[in-house]
């Protein structure tokens, strides 16, 4: 039996289908956002109430039982802490960070680089050049000198991962709308006398967001990969609120004495994260791309 | 040609005089350096020497004109922390990130546009397949993960690899190099693998997404129909068109990967300007973090400078400046 093509909903579906490797990577996402989102109520224990942490458990290997019979499959790190929720809520933090900073990056970008193809003129000049500067520079060296600048902390790092990634946003949408704007349908819109605001918001901008929608789920495993690295680094995240790179960072220096797994679980969870999201934004930009239209 | 290079010299300088006003007003705005360089146990007088002695005590502003006027002889401050000048502390740790990256780079180079070729030409088919998964791990895997599991594979469960440092070196021209000894040899490896399958990966998706576009244009098959050898009409006419995009990504990671490098050199402890720039950044060592951005700074001013002019070089249809079209 073929699949009902009707509607681009239906035919987006059927192609996002065609490939396994990106059903596989959707899958594996969702499973991680429910991992996140239920963190508190999965976990085998609240990795950052001192009350439940036995300092005796510490260090201890996956699988291996603890004092009191229960068992650590992920084993514990230097304060007795279970490696398995301990990722759990650095997942949700990885996340949130992550998605947080994708979404307000999405709404400057979008708003200055919409702006700037409509209006053209010294304004869009101005955005441009600014863009460029900007974009000249790797994004870990300018979110590396604001966090140093800034200090610790989820808002910090929020903002510093805003301000580096709003640029790529409003490259993608100014050139998807100077193309956009000339084509006949908002000539059309514009010959049926509808205000500006309609013409750009409801014709101009659902036509850009194709484009939007592949870089913008890049970039959200960008800015989950940017935060695990400065955290690793020492210039993310407080270690009240561990995410990812940090359970990693802390367990690097137990690393050359053999203690693997404090370190490399949460990074298999990193790794996990980000290449689902990867699998699915790799489909997402074949479907999207028009020059590939068979 | 001289005119495009002179307006971007005026640019250029124009862009580090900002840079260095906004990692200034920055730079000054973290903490107290005094707090971290006298000893607790000092008193109020002392204190305050330590403070008159690093220029701390002046406004803001005559601090920044201090700067500048420095800056404008080649001096960019004294390291707070090793009472020796910023730039020469900067100008030691050079050459080992440049080692590092050069190294890392030529790995991605040599081994990302061959390995895109084919996966480009044969998307479909297995090795196609398996190449690109490969590129998609790489792209996925944090730098610094990488560089813990190449430490816990190769350094701690099978001993072949040393985890840390720059290993023997060997002088030219005065300047210390690894890759010249066995030892250096070895610990330059992981860091360069590490840093390297980033930009391997970026080459392998760029390289491949740019020949599934090429074999489908008219000259493609224009060249295959005029009975051109595979080999020629690869080599030629697709590589040829593909090399454009490549290069100028190749030329801006450069860039990059020296920034990346800092991630890279803590890990393995690579004496590099990257673990410098850490230290500098946890100990508040302010001259040197502003010595070391601007050093960079102008290192990806001059790569953006040669990569547009070899981009005009390879593409007779790009003229530089937009003044010169006129002509």
């Amino acid at each position: 039996m073929t699949p009902p093509v009707d509607g681009p909903w239906a035919r987006f579906r059927a192609d996002f289908a065609e490939s396994r490797l990106a059903m596989a990577g959707l899958a594996i996402l969702v499973v991680i956002l429910a991992v996140g989102l239920l963190a508190p109520f999965i976990s085998p224990q609240n990795p950052y109430d001192l009350g439940q942490l036995d300092v005796m458990d510490s260090k201890l290997a996956p699988g291996e039982a603890a004092a009191d019979g229960r068992t650590y499959w992920l084993g514990t790190d230097d304060q007795g802490r279970d490696m398995l929720s301990g990722i759990f809520y650095g997942l949700r933090i990885s996340l949130g960070v992550g998605i947080a900073s994708t979404v307000f990056a999405l709404a400057i970008g979008l708003v200055f680089g919409l702006v700037a193809a409509y209006f053209g003129g010294w304004i869009d000049t101005l955005i441009m050049r600014v863009v460029d500067i900007q974009l000249s520079f790797p994004a870990i060296l300018i979110a590396l000198v604001l966090l140093a600048v800034l200090g610790q902390g989820v808002d910090k790092i929020v903002f510093a991962l805003v301000t580096v990634q709003w640029a790529y946003y409003a490259r993608t949408v100014r050139s998807a709308a100077l193309v956009e704007r000339q084509k006949e349908y908002i000539e059309a819109a514009r010959v049926l006398a509808l205000s500006q605001a309609r013409v750009v918001f409801r014709h101009l901008l659902p036509n850009c967001l194709p484009p939007l929608i592949v870089v913008a789920t890049v970039q959200v495993a960008h800015a989950i990969a940017l935060e695990a690295t400065l955290s690793f680094l020492g210039l993310g995240l407080p270690i009240t609120e561990p995410s990812l790179g940090l359970l990693i960072s802390n367990g690097f220096q137990y690393l050359l004495s053999g203690k693997y797994w404090i370190s490399f679980y949460p990074g298999l969870a990193l790794l996990l994260t980000i290449m689902a999201i990867n699998l699915v934004a790799d489909q997402l930009r074949d479907i999207l791309n028009p020059r590939l239209r068979k | 040609m001289l005119a495009y290079a002179i307006r971007r010299f005026g640019q250029s300088l124009f862009v580090l005089v900002l840079m260095s006003f906004l990692v200034f007003v920055g730079v000054y705005a973290i903490g107290n350096p005094v707090d971290l360089l006298v000893n607790p146990q000092a008193d109020e007088v002392e204190r305050v020497r330590a403070t008159a002695a690093l220029g701390l005590d002046k406004p803001f502003l005559e601090q920044y004109w201090v700067f500048l006027k420095g800056a404008a002889s080649g001096d960019l401050g004294k390291s707070f922390v090793y009472n020796v000048p910023a730039l020469t502390l900067i100008l030691d740790k050079l050459p080992a990130t440049i080692e590092l990256a050069f190294v890392a780079m030529v790995m991605a180079i040599s081994l990302g546009i061959p390995l895109g070729l084919v996966a480009g030409l044969k998307p479909d088919s297995f090795v196609g397949r398996g190449i690109m998964a490969g590129s998609i791990l790489g792209f996925s895997l944090p730098t610094f993960w990488v560089g813990l599991v190449l430490i816990m594979v190769f350094s701690v469960q099978l001993g072949w690899l040393p985890s840390n440092g720059r290993g023997d070196t060997l002088d030219v021209a005065g300047v210390p190099v690894s890759f010249l000894t066995v030892d250096g040899l070895a610990h330059l490896a992981m860091p360069a693998v590490n840093l390297a399958l980033f930009k391997l990966s970026l080459l392998i998706r760029l390289t491949r997404a740019g020949t599934r576009e090429a074999v489908l244009q008219d000259y493609v098959k224009f060249a295959r129909a005029k009975g051109l050898s595979q080999t020629r009409v690869i080599g030629v006419h697709v590589l040829k068109n593909i090399l454009i995009p490549i290069v100028t990504v190749i030329g801006l990671e450069l860039g990059s990967v020296i920034a990346f490098a800092i991630v890279t050199e803590s890990i393995f402890a690579w004496p590099g300007t990257g673990k410098l720039l850490i230290d500098s950044i946890n100990q508040l060592d302010r001259p040197v973090i502003v010595a070391y951005l601007l050093v960079i700074v102008t290192l990806f001013i001059v790569i953006n400078f040669v990569v547009d002019v070899l981009y005009s070089l390879l593409d007779p249809r790009v003229r530089l400046g937009g003044a010169a079209a006129s002509h």
